[in-house]
């Protein structure tokens, strides 16, 4: 498999670390909703299809990517900064 | 069978002369001659035994679809097993042996093993490995008892035992178009691609380009079909952005369009250039593929199907025509399809002689009937052979009449003497690399063959693995298949009109069983075996496939696949596509694990030192690893155990002072305006109160609210902190932080950096310890006052920059002392110069787990990802004023049971050793299996208390203090009473350090 890093360019999947499911939200900090921590801690759908999910670029730039990755056929529609996502993400809550 | 070397023709060099062994007998051959055609030619007909049965075989096919000629290669005291002698190419000197026969392959005793024909039908392994249900073999005991019998008797080539003495290379190439196979289809193809500026790689797996136009008997632009692909891949080979690569097999399709091959770079040659390589292995990263690989003809399953001069109709005729070799004096063609009378033409031009062609369908075209007449051969339509007469090799076989619609046999048999019978039941595209990639391949009713999936990557196939079967529609297909761009003007094809759909007939079945039927024959699997695995309930093709192992033997059922699904669908009453297919897997043909493996071998870690390592070693440091990291155990002197010694060291830090080197703890430099907040976070307790030049104790948690780390951070200035992390986790610190930052918490201010490499830390400990800074520092004061308990200063040792911190892993007044790595040895000398008034004593790992055993500080041994804050008493770290990682969490009642381990001390009472990884157990008789309410995690001997003590994780730890209990450790042989205690073992209230 290979990901196109925006930053280091298209390198082989060795160069990465899996950091996991990149659809289910944190509670806010001071939450102590249970269900909602629970369900963040633990909760995975596993789809079929197109997920979203972290890598770490560990052996090149060491920025984590937002990888939009079809896990039946392994083809990446997307890959951005994972920052750049939150940070739009974050701005999206409050707009 | 009399097999023969025809007097012309071949691409052989028969001006030279090549002499090998096979079982102990020399032989010569051509260059050019692979193994089985040299064989062939010598009039050798009998090249193996098979797995279970041991009957005798022969070679069946001439390519790297061959199931049963396999032999044994040895070089010098190094054997490879099951390597295919009809892609072994001959070199002087080569010594082969033929496999799975004893005592050797005319007289071989194990073929009794045919008259056990049940015993070792479909599913033998799985019933055997049920056993019996009572009595003394029950179970898989029986399995057990049989097995070294069975292992005797079923198998092939055995691995060899000595190590391999080749080199192997690795190399990772790069290029917009790979084409896999150099036929007609991938010359045009990589043509097409090349002509374009597109960086190309062509892989063929023989030794030649060329393809079916190796033994093909048209003609390209009126010349000899092979020449011309000779003359075309040297023009290829000639061009700047092209690579060629023969004897190289591509074996493996993986995401991403990376394929993987395996070159055969000098292993058929006998004597190696200096500095070749074995094999090269491959790893190709491609823009796109054009999967060029041909197609496998199949055979027909009938009764006798396997004896010795029973072949594919292709490999008859690609022995004469690559080889000049004669599989046979008077060679019988068995089809349901038109290849066979193609394969006619090219045998009786090549001068092999064609006495008849049998012929499942009851009418074939006038093109047919004109080939089987200039080739003499009497024509049997709506015939089917349904025997075989065979000693060691095909002397005759019997034809019936049969009626392809119905598929009976009837009539009279007639016997048809022929000693080799070339057998064509259609082609099947080699699609395996497109299945590896990952689609469901398409069945095609025309052509009864498995076409390649819809691609999932930029991948096409081309050529006849993509279901076109003529050399025109061939050509036409790869120009356009190589580039969309392309305008290459194809040549001329001269070629007989011939139809490439097969009649749907792919088993004989005749109305007396006589002979088995195989249907894989590299397994032993029989037609009757397939009914067998229905009957017994495995309808799946997967099923079928595991339970009668068709398909699963080093060909990969190359031959056996299509056969063996269409018996399936038949016995269940539905259409081949409706019983579907199994995915191909990686590899295409076996790889040696020493291609992949490459230069990778033997200790491939790095080995990480400290700047003082050689300090450490030039004074009789014994190191051992932690992780990655080489640190001392403990400084050995002359007959001391290691008990002894590391007693000795940590004696020295209780009563005067001992330096130890702590540079591999894990060190991250933490900046940004936000850097406090981010910590706030991180941490179970307050970092942003903690005032510049102070360092605080902190504990992280996981999500799950499981402990996950310790360390002390230093707060350098407003905005800046350095965050010590375990040695062990030092890795995994950054990346959960990093995640954080990156994912989370965007919006903090915060940079990370690792800076584990950059500093040398050095810790020394004990009374005198302030003693031995006043000694050496300047520019700075080390009292009370000016650097109090887990206060930093700045200063200078030997003129070096130093940064230093009261803090105490040991429990005694000590400081951690941090300079830059490249001066970490000098500092050190200083230091222990300045403590020599003192007897400043180095002192290793054990001492320092020792000293921190005795005072009760957890390390990774307890935080072992199961414990919680609680458990391990650091409640007091979890602050009530703010959230931080696995705050949520810790509240949970599983977190909160009574019944959890928790850390207590251990006193040994019979002043014998506890042992690590003990059970604690109250029996005072050591049994198996012993009632455990917990573990030790370390144990050592404290010089401090006199005694053997251990840290341990036990049920409803703090109330269990004061009893009494046994460390029980069966492996070792131990049972020792012991006294729980609280962990703080040594100096509860801590006055030492505060000292
Ligand atoms: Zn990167």
């Amino acid at each position: 498999m290979i990901i196109k890093c925006p930053y280091c360019g298209p390198r082989d999947v060795i160069e990465f670390i899996y950091q996991g499911d990149a659809t289910r939200t944190r509670p806010e900090p001071a939450s102590d909703d249970r269900a909602a921590w629970n369900a963040y801690v633990y909760d995975r759908t596993n789809p079929s299809g197109s997920h979203s999910e972290y890598w770490l670029h560990s052996g090149g730039c060491r920025q984590h990517l937002l990888v939009t990755r079809d896990v039946s056929t392994h083809a990446i529609s997307s890959v951005v900064f994972a920052r750049d996502a939150a940070v739009s993400a974050k701005s999206g809550e409050l707009a | 069978m009399t097999s023969s070397r025809l007097s012309k023709g071949g691409r052989i060099d028969r001006s030279k002369s090549v002499r090998f062994t096979f079982d102990g007998k020399a032989y010569s051959g051509h260059p050019g001659d692979t193994l089985a055609s040299a064989l062939l030619a010598n009039g050798i007909t009998l090249f193996g035994r098979s797995f279970k049965y041991h009957r005798p075989r022969g070679v069946f096919a001439a390519g790297s679809d061959e199931p049963n000629a396999l032999v044994t290669v040895f070089t010098g005291d190094v054997r490879e097993p099951n390597v295919r002698t009809t892609e072994l190419e001959i070199y002087d000197g080569l010594v082969t042996q033929s496999q799975n026969r004893f005592p050797s392959l005319e007289h071989d005793w194990m073929a009794v093993n045919q008259l056990a024909g049940p015993l070792f039908s479909a599913g033998f392994y799985y019933k055997t490995f049920m056993g019996p249900a009572i009595g003394p073999l029950r179970g898989t005991r029986f399995w057990m008892f049989c097995e070294k019998f069975i292992r005797r008797a079923a198998g092939l080539g055995k691995a060899g035992t000595a190590a391999d003495p080749d080199r192997y290379e690795r190399m990772n190439a790069f290029c917009d178009v790979l084409v896999v196979g150099s036929g007609p289809a991938g010359l045009i193809a990589a043509e097409a691609a090349a002509t374009t500026g597109a960086r190309v790689i062509i892989a063929e797996e023989r030794p030649v380009a060329g393809g079916s136009l190796l033994a093909s008997g048209e003609l390209i632009d009126g010349r000899n079909p092979a020449v011309w692909a000779r003359e075309k891949a040297a023009a290829l080979a000639n061009m700047p952005n092209v690579r060629f690569l023969t004897r190289t097999s591509v074996w493996g399709y993986y995401d991403g369009n990376v394929l993987t091959a395996v070159e055969h770079v000098s292993d058929y040659k006998p004597n190696r250039t200096k500095g070749q390589p074995r094999q090269r292995h491959w790893v190709v990263r491609t823009g796109r593929t054009v999967l060029a690989t041909g197609a496998f003809e199949r055979p027909i399953v009938f009764p006798g199907n396997d004896c010795p001069g029973v072949m594919l109709a292709d490999a008859v005729r690609r022995f004469a025509i690559e080889y000049g070799v004669a599989a046979g004096n008077n060679v019988t063609l068995f089809t349901n399809n038109d290849s066979a009378y193609d394969a006619a033409r090219a045998l009786s031009q090549a001068g092999v002689n064609v006495t008849a062609i049998i012929d499942v369908r009851s009418d074939v075209s006038g093109t047919c009937r004109d080939i089987a007449s200039v080739a003499g051969a009497e024509l049997l339509l709506a015939h089917a052979v349904t025997g075989t007469h065979a000693g060691k090799t095909l002397s005759s076989i019997t034809v019936q009449h049969f009626n392809a619609e119905t598929g009976r046999v009837s009539g009279a048999p007639r016997e048809i003497k022929t000693d080799c019978l070339g057998v064509s039941g259609g082609w099947s595209p080699a699609i395996h690399l497109a299945s590896q990639a990952g689609g469901k391949p398409d069945w095609d009713e025309d052509l009864q063959a498995f076409l390649p999936p819809e691609p999932n990557q930029n991948w096409v196939t081309t050529g006849s693995a993509a279901g076109y079967m003529d050399t025109i529609s061939v050509l036409s297909d790869a120009a356009t298949k190589g580039s969309a761009k392309s305008r290459l003007v194809l040549p001329h094809v001269e070629a007989p009109m011939l139809d490439a759909s097969p009649a749907p007939v792919f088993e004989i079945e005749p109305s007396i069983k006589s002979q088995k039927a195989f249907v894989d024959f590299q397994h032993d699997v029989t037609a009757d075996d397939i009914r067998l695995a229905y009957r017994e309930g495995f309808h799946s093709v997967e099923h079928l496939k595991r339970y009668t192992t068709l398909g699963m033997a080093t060909d990969q059922g190359k031959t056996s696949n299509v056969p063996g699904l269409a018996i399936m669908a038949d016995v269940r009453g539905i259409t081949i596509p409706q019983a579907g297919t199994t995915r191909f897997r990686p590899p295409f043909t076996p790889v040696s694990l020493g291609a992949i493996a490459g230069e990778r071998y033997g200790d491939l870690r790095p080995h990480r030192l400290t700047p003082m390592h050689d300090w450490h070693l030039a004074n009789s440091a014994r190191t051992y690893e932690a992780g990655l990291w080489h640190r001392p155990m403990i400084y050995g002197s002359h007959g001391e155990t290691v008990e002894q010694a590391y007693t000795r060291e940590a004696r020295a830090v209780r009563q005067s002072v001992g330096i130890v080197d702590v540079s591999t703890l894990g060190k991250i430099d933490i900046q940004g305006p936000d850097a406090a907040e981010f910590l706030d976070r991180i941490y179970t307790n307050m970092f942003s109160t903690l005032p510049v030049g102070k360092a605080r104790y902190g504990l992280m948690l996981r999500e799950d609210g499981i402990a996950f780390d310790d360390g002390t951070t230093w707060r350098l200035a407003e905005t800046q902190f350095l965050m010590t992390t375990t040695t062990a986790n030092a890795g995994t610190v950054m990346q959960h932080l990093e995640f954080f930052s990156d994912c989370i918490w965007p919006d903090l201010r915060v940079h990370l950096t690792s800076v584990t490499d950059v500093w040398a830390g050095s810790a020394i400990s004990g009374p005198k310890s302030r003693a031995v800074l006043e000694a050496c520092v300047i520019g700075t004061k080390v009292d009370n006052v000016a650097l109090p308990f887990m206060g930093i200063v700045h200063g200078k040792i030997d003129g070096i920059p130093v940064m230093i911190c009261r803090l105490s892993f040991s429990g005694e007044l000590a400081y951690e002392v941090y300079c830059g790595a490249g001066f970490g040895t000098k500092v050190w000398e200083a230091l222990l110069a300045a403590g020599n008034p003192f007897d400043i004593m180095p002192y290793g790992l054990e001492a320092l787990g020792t000293l921190r055993i005795e005072k009760g500080h957890v390390t990774g041994a307890e935080i072992d990802g199961r414990t919680t804050a609680h458990d391990l008493h650091l409640d007091w770290m979890l602050s009530k004023k703010k959230p931080y990682i696995g705050s949520a969490m810790i509240g949970r009642e599983g977190l909160k049971d009574e019944n959890r381990l928790s850390l207590v001390g251990l006193i040994s009472m019979d002043n014998q050793s506890i042992t690590g990884g003990s059970h604690i157990v109250t029996d005072p008789v050591p049994r198996e299996p012993a009632d455990s309410f917990g573990h030790v995690t370390a144990a050592c001997y404290s010089p401090a208390l006199g005694k053997y003590i251990a840290l341990a994780l036990v049920k409803h730890g703090t109330s269990m203090i004061g009893n009494r209990a046994f460390a029980t450790d069966l492996l070792r042989d131990k049972h020792c009473p012991v006294e729980i205690v609280s962990h703080h073992m040594f100096d509860p209230e801590g006055s030492r350090m505060h000292g």
